[in-house]
């Protein structure tokens, strides 16, 4: 058996490296990319030291705050892969315009930290502390362009938004720790169970529900989504949209699927209410965008809104299609923010939709990964995002929703015009100029292709990743 | 006469503290200090919540959790006061109102 510090060697090493990556940056000579390439070094080994040391059966440690399991293992993989990517691309970036923010790597890194805790949580003290590392972390990434009007303004609405939401999520807590007199999910599961009608555990669930629902940024607690997204720097955004999304369902995931499992259907109500609108709210808003980012940040709205329908299906098979989705929805998010940062130059900051005009003309081979990477996103076979969506509605239909199903995909239906708008621009206008001196470096280009070519695998075997969610799911969530 | 506060009297505390911080930082229009200092107010709520629980519940875990919460609100009051000053800095005012640069 495994002894307790095996148990988070993952998790210390990371935290050590994070401190290493700091020092390096302070030592390293001024033009050098020493930065860049330790912090990737890091989550690469942390990343071989969570598939090393997956365990078959859940393992719980100190006090059983800290759980290990097939679920946290396969998430804190992806978290950590969709973590590795942001950072070549921000590297990319930070190149390009010449940028000197190697401070980007660390609190990237002890955000990662954050998200690992969060997917290992098995109490709420966990669950809160995990939260907390990951956000604090974000809020100052957010401010990290200390010379511009909006990223101040944005890491201000966020930081203000983000506490309040933290506040609600503890002051659930409280009422959920004085409703069953403790804060570990099991034993909160079977108090749950015990007594489901509970004014003071019903009470608590709503509140956690808001902190929960700001966290995934899901209507009406979506306020903040587009503002941040559009004032913080394109890789601080790009990193924003994927990582932190698979934390946010690990904690859904712990704290719903686990821990209130025996409020099922009071949660399952007021989720139906937060998905529909969503899907609504951000599919119809993003139509209106004429910021790429901003129309990015409306998508991930509706994106996350259909991910809540796995939920509502509330069976094991409902939380793997809802993971499945999470990933595919993390990996294509990165990409396309990825796009708006390759064609991006400090000559023409443009981050208008119509930047992306005659982008074919100009470079064939990022148009063709973009395209698959936007048919993904809007849903239509055999791209791996057509699979998500498949996955969770099978679920939701298994479980006699058929009425949530249909609004579903009549909402996707209208979200599928915003993105074939974007392949228009590419692919049947012509090019006023501005596309004409992008040029990438090799190693991102190989990255983004990657990228694509990932949705495309998993468009064509979903059933690989699909089969791991599931077994994890049954494995872990009892 | 001597009178005892049972579990209500102190949740009530809470509730009441909670709710001034919420309508503080909803109503508040002009000063984003006011903001800071509201969050702060709410996380004192929550702590007031989980001690006053841990007390009648004769459970250690409550009072735990509120050293932590002490200890991230600090690091949080940290992120926050900075994330101020450079809002400062780059808008010569903290007014609330001021900050509609992201609208669309």
């Amino acid at each position: 058996m495994m002894n307790e510090l095996q148990v988070i060697t993952p998790e210390m090493t990371l935290a050590g490296l994070g401190c290493l990556v700091l020092l390096v940056d302070v030592f390293k000579r001024e033009e050098s990319n020493l930065t860049f390439w330790t912090a990737s070094l890091s989550l690469v080994v942390v990343c071989l030291l969570v598939v090393v040391w997956r365990p078959d059966q859940p393992v719980y440690v100190f006090g059983s705050t800290f759980k290990l399991d097939q679920v946290s293992s396969l998430l804190k993989i992806f978290i950590l892969i969709t973590g590795l990517g942001a950072f070549f691309y921000a590297n990319y970036y930070f190149e390009k315009f010449n940028l000197k923010q190697s401070e980007f790597y660390s609190l990237a890194i002890f955000s990662i930290l954050g998200m690992l805790v969060l997917a290992s949580a098995h109490s709420l003290l966990t669950v809160y502390l995990g939260l907390e590392l990951l956000s604090l972390s974000l809020y100052a990434m957010v401010a990290m362009d200390r010379d511009s009007k909006f990223a101040a303004e944005a890491a201000m609405k966020y930081f203000v938004l983000g506490a309040l939401a933290s506040g609600i999520l503890l002051y659930g807590i409280s009422m959920l720790y004085g409703a069953a007199g403790t804060l570990d999910l099991i034993e909160l599961k079977t108090q749950g169970m015990a007594k489901d009608s509970d004014l003071l555990l019903v009470f608590g669930l709503v509140f956690v529900l808001v902190g929960i629902g700001f966290k995934l940024g899901v209507v009406p607690f979506h306020m903040w989504i587009p503002d941040v997204y559009e004032g913080s720097r394109t890789p601080v955004t790009l990193f924003l949209s994927s990582a932190p999304k698979i934390a946010a369902y690990a904690m859904a995931l712990r704290v719903l699927g686990e821990g209130l499992v025996g409020l099922s259907a009071e949660w399952s109500q007021m989720l139906t209410f937060m998905a529909v609108l969503s899907m609504g709210v951000g599919n119809i808003a993003a139509i209106a965008q004429s910021n790429f980012k901003r129309m990015l940040a409306y998508s991930t709205i509706a994106h996350m809104g259909f991910l809540l329908l796995g939920f509502i299906a509330t069976s094991p098979g409902g939380y793997a299609a809802s993971m499945f989705y999470v990933v595919v929805y993390s990996i294509m998010g990165m990409g396309a923010f990825a796009a708006l940062l390759l064609v991006v130059s400090p000559n023409n900051s443009d981050e208008k939709i119509t930047r992306f005009k005659g982008l074919s003309l100009t470079n064939p081979a990022a148009s063709l990964m973009f395209l698959i990477l936007m048919l993904s996103l809007a849903g239509i076979p055999p791209f791996a995002g057509f699979w998500a969506k498949w996955f969770v509605l099978k679920e939701l239909v298994a479980s006699g929703m058929l009425w949530l199903a249909v609004i579903a995909v009549i909402f996707s239906l209208i979200g599928a015009y915003y993105y074939l708008r974007i392949i228009k621009y590419m692919y049947f206008d012509s090019d006023d100029g501005a596309n004409s001196s992008i040029c990438w470096s090799r190693s991102v280009g190989t990255v983004f292709t990657v990228n694509a070519v990932a949705i495309l695998f998993l468009g064509f075997f979903p059933g690989i990743l699909m089969s791991e969610c599931l077994k994890a799911v049954l494995s872990s969530i009892v | 006469m001597e009178i005892t506060l049972g579990l209500t009297d102190y949740l009530i505390l809470g509730a009441v503290l909670f709710c001034l911080s919420v309508a503080g930082i909803i109503i508040n229009r002009k000063n984003v200090i006011v903001l800071l200092m509201c969050i702060e107010l709410m996380l004192l709520a929550v702590n007031t919540n989980f001690i006053a629980f841990s007390y009648f519940l004769n459970d250690l875990s409550g009072q735990i959790f509120v050293f932590f919460i002490l200890t991230v609100a600090a690091a949080e009051a940290a992120i926050g006061l900075a994330i101020l000053v450079v809002l400062f800095r780059n808008h010569r005012s903290i007014d609330v109102q001021d900050l509609d640069l992201l609208k669309g």
